[in-house]
């Protein structure tokens, strides 16, 4: 396990994304969702700095496609989401954002809630290699189209981007 | 792990089938339970229904009659987006000669996924696990007076829910023990989580012979058995108990056994009372207890699809040969 952005680069990286998110809505907070885990923390920390209400987490486990493959993954639980969606705004939170897969899953699950509004898509950081047609509409840092390989953002306190536990 | 029980796990100790809960080791339940936990969640979705087991078909084997477990399987496979068949051994090819050995075979050339068995005898479900093709996942909906791991695992998890780990509780099971795939499965499960204080509240002729060899205590007067415990588990009296000469009569069981407020108040103060259902009012329970605020029978029906999602899941997520 090493290193990819240290705590100080981590922080510039939801600096920079804070600054985008606080001019993309000049004042409107939309409902704030973050992925859980990583994607919660980042969410939380937002929410904090913008003085919005704390957000939701959303666990999108049994939404994943691969379950044929890898199985059963549990992530985590979904919390704080309203009972039904019927036109909010959202902002949908990851930390990391790779193939699109997760935030394919993410936006599945939202749709079982109901009709949102408008959905927008932070993310903390970039690593390339998507597989299907999702960009995002705040972005931290891009680590560039070559890519870093697989990386895992620790925290929640302090928050740094490593490679996973495995390497 | 030896004997029947091992035929339920992969040699790295995953779940394949659930057959029993005995034998269960106590990271396997805590990791059914916690799925479990996440269902619950989905569950207060306006779509109750998630994508994981899509094109996965499950075949629903009921060779003995059960309205309410067959319907908490099919709306938890529903609810997974599988597929499911449900078959009516009873009336379909077994009337007609078909050995159950045939009809299995018959079943796996559908391609089914899972198959959920419900049997009078006990050991049907092992004889099924044993020969199905290996990636057919069974679960055991209940056989003979043997096994009802679901059944155990969703009280475990009401009981945690409520109560918390059962390793710092006691539990008192009250009713025809002897006849109950229901007691014994929960007995193992308890005792899997490590539970220091299993009780067994009946008159002799409903108590089984093997109770003290698995740890459980036994008492013939209720209010005694009931002194200070967490947890309450009441069992249906099955009508043909009286017929056999087991019981004099319901009323005189109420008198004796069943569960009214001034006998819940030797229990602790926020003890639950839990019933796996049907209840029969005025028989193992009184009315006001069955209405009242200690009882949770009602989640635990509602902890039954959540728990059934768990084992299908999982079961299933072994036999994609996943190692992650």
């Amino acid at each position: 396990m090493h290193e990819i952005r240290s705590q100080k680069a981590t922080e510039a990286a939801l600096q920079n994304l804070i600054n985008q998110v606080r001019d993309g809505y000049r004042g409107n907070s939309p409902l704030v969702v973050g992925i859980h885990t990583g994607g919660a923390w980042v969410a939380s920390r937002l929410c904090e700095a913008l003085q919005w209400a704390a957000p939701a987490t959303l666990d999108i486990s049994l939404y994943r496609d691969d379950f044929e493959t890898s199985g059963l993954k549990r992530s985590g639980t979904t919390d704080r989401m309203p009972q039904q969606l019927n036109g909010e705004n959202i902002l949908l939170i990851d930390d990391v954002l790779f193939t699109g897969r997760t935030i394919r899953a993410a936006l599945n699950v939202l749709f079982d809630y109901g009709r949102p509004g408008t959905i927008h898509l932070g993310i903390l950081f970039d690593r390339g290699g998507r597989e299907l047609p999702i960009e995002p509409t705040f972005l931290g840092e891009s680590l560039g189209e070559e890519g870093v390989g697989r990386c895992k953002l620790h925290g929640p306190e302090p928050l740094m981007l490593m490679t996973p536990n495995s390497e | 792990m030896h004997g029947p029980a091992a035929l339920q796990l992969t040699p790295d100790g995953r779940l394949k089938h659930l057959l029993t809960t005995e034998g269960l080791p106590k990271s396997l339940i805590t990791e059914l339970l916690d799925t479990a936990e996440t269902f619950l969640s989905s569950q207060g979705q306006p779509v109750k229904k998630v994508p994981l087991l899509r094109g996965k078909t499950v075949v629903n084997l009921f060779f003995e009659n059960s309205t309410r477990t067959r319907t908490t399987f099919d709306i938890a496979a529903h609810r997974l987006s599988a597929d499911v068949v449900t078959l009516d051994i009873r009336t379909s090819s077994a009337s007609k000669g078909e050995t159950l050995f045939d009809t299995l075979k018959n079943l796996e050339a559908m391609q089914a996924d899972l198959f959920v068995v419900r049997h009078s005898a006990g050991g049907a479900p092992f004889f099924i696990a044993d020969r199905v093709t290996p990636d057919i996942a069974v679960i055991n909906a209940g056989d003979g007076t043997h096994a009802h791991p679901t059944q155990a695992l969703l009280d475990l998890m009401t009981i945690r829910k409520h109560k918390g780990d059962p390793a710092n509780l006691s539990v008192a099971i009250v009713g025809d023990l002897k006849h109950s795939r229901v007691a014994r499965s929960l007995v193992h499960g308890l005792r899997g989580m490590g539970c220091p204080d299993i009780r067994a509240i009946a008159p002799g002729t409903l108590l089984p012979a093997d109770l003290a060899h698995l740890g459980v205590r036994t008492f013939h007067h209720i209010d005694d058995g009931l002194s200070d415990v967490d947890v309450i588990v009441l069992l249906r009296l099955q009508k043909e108990r009286m017929s056999n000469a087991l019981l004099p009569s319901e009323r005189e069981f109420f008198n004796l056994y069943g569960m009214t407020e001034s006998r819940l108040r030797h229990a602790k103060d926020n003890a639950i009372v839990m019933h796996p259902g049907p209840i029969n009012r005025g028989v193992e329970i009184a009315n006001e207890v069955a209405d009242g605020p200690q009882a949770v029978i009602l989640d635990q029906v509602t902890n039954g699809i959540a728990i059934r999602m768990a084992v299908m899941a999982m079961t299933l997520s072994t036999q994609q040969g996943s190692h992650s």
